[in-house]
């Protein structure tokens, strides 16, 4: 049996600036074409169904303001997904490193760290971002310590520190944090509340309802930070160069091992942020189902910006339609199969990026 | 605490990690990383458990499980092998897609009731004083077949000749290119036969070891660890099923922690702080951690590596990187 191979791949360095925006969007465009297919063949109607999302996501200024809201904590995992992806460190672990910041975050409350009553909204505010971050980086060392010392698969440390984030999170909302046995803490002060658009209806009658926090101001100045450290920094370089070729970053002495441990530390930073977003911004407790796997789901949305910071926020707010859209929907599953189609496709496509694709009949191979 | 039954239940429990380490072994061995295990798993649970419970033929069901499984690492090898694709990121939404088509295809199968697996003893070994109890009683049989597939696998991967042209294929394409073996056909083959077992673990689950279907907590995880016992085990099917009997073992343990009032003479303080389980299901995950740590290093100081190739595609005429 001989399995016919008759495309072949030729490198090319000129790929046209237009080409990955179009592979992109093919790509999702495409994707939504394929699980129709898998819908209508569970005897779902697709396009009911995809009327459905985009009523629920973008029919009204509320709803659309809660797909913001979704696409926050997907913004700051997708801006540390795309820069860890850029040095080749896969940090799938933004999920853990998102409930640990919210956890920590919402200590400043429970503990609580600091007198709620006396102490100014910002200062909360400003500790409970400092200390989100700081979880998320905490535990994004562990995975890239293990990584730049000892070359354990960082993919796996990440994943397993995920379900341990879970777990110690439902160990407190169960246990001491419990509100009267109820799988959540008490709702915070609103000293400690995110400001959001609802706040000012007052002021603007057309905010009012709306659910928009301030969060998407920390997701747009990451965005340029990040985009400030990739493309305009020394640093930003050195990563990107690791990332395309270790063995030449190491002939020009850059510490592989030092900027793997950072680069992951500054990734679980921004997730951790996120998960203080959501906790602050969004449910105003720390409960079981802050996440609806935005660490994963920030996974596929640096893929698909191309590592590139802007056209994260997009594609977040893309998916955070997706998210809002399914909630309610069934089959549960469908929003990962999308996402997952998805990502296959742009993986794909991806060859077109890097190759010239000529078809070859196995006749013409023979002959040269 | 029963020890016989943790042993019992752990070599059951076992069976699943082990079938899904050796079939990401013979992958991996051809030089493919697929860490979309857990998605194929998650597959083959739905199909096992749907097939079984639409026909009434738990065989039928298994082998649904298989070919769904098999069917779906067939993405992962196109656009690794053909298109080049980055082998993590493909992996990856291998597991997101194979969760969600099992949510999506399984829709209404969670509380069905579908046949399971025949449990069966061995006869005479089954006398053996505890041994025969742990290991030859009253088993299903999915678990014998995991105590022939170790030594097959072995045999197969290092004493036979499509095991060198595996072998060949993982640590040096370019070279087994120039021997004739065809390194597509190869790698196409073995990531199909990891598909196949993946799937089939994942069954193993829904239809023997713990009948069901409850969505996404019915693998809950286990395909990543099985990913890291192969690591943990250097590639080695024998490793592959100490690691995984060892996992199941201590699983049960520490479920059954929580049952006694007293445990060595002490309060038991699972029984009393029911919150304190938390800490317990956490071990899986956390002895993942360390088996890796310690199975890394040790592997360091043997010097057995991962397959040289693993990872990198393979084009014809072009340098290896």
């Amino acid at each position: 049996m001989k399995i016919p191979y008759p495309i072949f791949l030729k490198r090319t360095e000129d790929t046209p600036r237009w080409l990955p925006t179009v592979t992109s969007v093919g790509a999702v465009l495409l994707a939504f074409v394929i699980s129709g297919i898998i819908l209508a063949a569970t005897g779902a109607n697709p396009f009911q169904v995809y009327a459905y999302f985009y009523r629920a996501s973008f029919g009204s200024w509320g709803a659309f303001s809660d797909v913001m809201v979704k696409a926050i904590p997907l913004i700051l995992i997708g801006l540390g997904c795309a820069l860890a992806f850029r040095m080749r460190l896969w940090n799938i672990g933004a999920e853990g490193q998102f409930f640990v910041g919210a956890f920590l975050a919402s200590a400043v409350v429970m503990v609580p760290l600091v007198n709620l009553d006396t102490t100014p909204r910002w200062a909360i505010i400003a500790l409970m971002m400092l200390l989100g971050m700081i979880g998320g980086a905490l535990y994004g060392f562990i995975p890239g310590f293990l990584k730049a010392r000892l070359h354990i698969n960082e993919v796996i440390i990440t994943l397993m520190l995920n379900y341990v984030a879970v777990l110690w999170n439902n160990y407190w909302i169960f246990g001491k944090w419990s509100e009267a046995g109820f799988q959540m803490t008490k709702t915070f002060p609103r000293n400690a509340w995110l400001p959001r658009l609802a706040d000012y209806a007052a002021e603007i009658p057309a905010f009012s309802g709306l659910t928009l926090h301030a969060g998407i101001i920390f997701g747009l100045i990451a965005a340029v930070i990040i985009y400030l450290i990739v493309y305009r920094s020394k640093w930003g370089y050195k990563i990107t160069l690791i990332g395309d070729n270790p063995r030449a970053a190491r002939y020009a002495g850059i510490d592989i091992a030092r900027n793997t441990i950072l680069v992951f530390m500054v990734s679980g930073a921004l997730a951790g942020l996120a998960g203080m977003t959501e906790v602050s911004g969004t449910v105003h407790r720390l409960q079981e189902r802050i996440s609806t796997s935005y660490g994963f789901s920030g996974v596929i949305v640096a893929w698909l910006a191309k590592l590139n910071p802007f056209a994260v926020i997009i594609v977040s707010i893309l998916f955070g339609a997706l998210l809002v859209a399914s909630r309610e929907i069934q089959p549960s599953g469908i929003s990962f199969l999308i996402q997952g189609i998805t990502l296959f496709l742009v993986i794909s496509s991806d060859v077109l990026l890097r190759y010239e694709i000529k078809w070859v009949r196995p006749a013409q191979e023979t002959a040269q | 605490m029963n020890w016989i039954e943790i042993f019992r239940s752990g070599i059951s429990t076992g069976t699943v990690l082990l079938i899904a380490a050796i079939g990401e072994i013979l992958t991996e061995r051809s030089g493919i990383q697929n860490l979309g295990v857990e998605g194929m798993m998650l597959v083959g649970a739905m199909a096992g458990f749907k097939i079984a419970y639409q026909t009434g033929n738990v065989w039928l069901g298994l082998l649904a499980a298989i070919a769904a499984g098999g069917l779906l690492s067939l993405a992962h090898a196109v656009v690794t092998i053909h298109f080049q694709a980055d082998q993590t990121v493909s992996g990856l939404s291998l597991t997101f897609l194979g969760t969600g088509l099992a949510l999506v295809l399984g829709e209404g199968l969670t509380g069905q009731v579908a046949p399971i697996i025949p449990r069966a003893s061995v006869p005479l070994l089954s006398q053996i004083p505890y041994l025969g109890q742990v290991v030859f009683s009253d088993h299903n049989l999915l678990v014998y077949f995991g105590y022939l597939l170790v030594p097959i696998t072995w045999y197969y991967i290092n004493k036979t000749r499509p095991g060198l042209h595996l072998r060949a294929v993982g640590e040096n394409p370019a070279a087994a290119d120039t021997l004739g073996v065809n390194i597509y056909r190869t790698r196409y083959l073995y990531t199909f036969v990891g598909g196949c077992f993946a799937g089939l673990a994942g069954a193993a689950i829904s239809v023997a070891i713990a009948p069901g279907w409850y969505s996404n907590l019915t693998v809950n995880g286990q395909g990543w660890i099985a990913v890291a016992l192969v690591i943990f085990a250097h590639w080695n099917p024998w490793r592959a099923a100490l690691g995984g009997y060892l996992f199941g073992v201590l699983r049960r343990f520490t479920l059954d922690l929580q049952g006694p009032r007293m445990l060595f003479g002490l309060a038991n303080p699972f029984f009393f702080n029911t919150n304190l389980v938390f800490f317990l299901q956490m071990t899986p995950y956390l002895l993942t951690i360390i088996a890796l740590v310690w199975g890394s290093s040790a592997a360091r100081k043997k010097r057995i590596g991962s397959p040289a190739a693993l990872g990198t595609a393979y084009q014809r005429g072009e340098r290896g990187r």
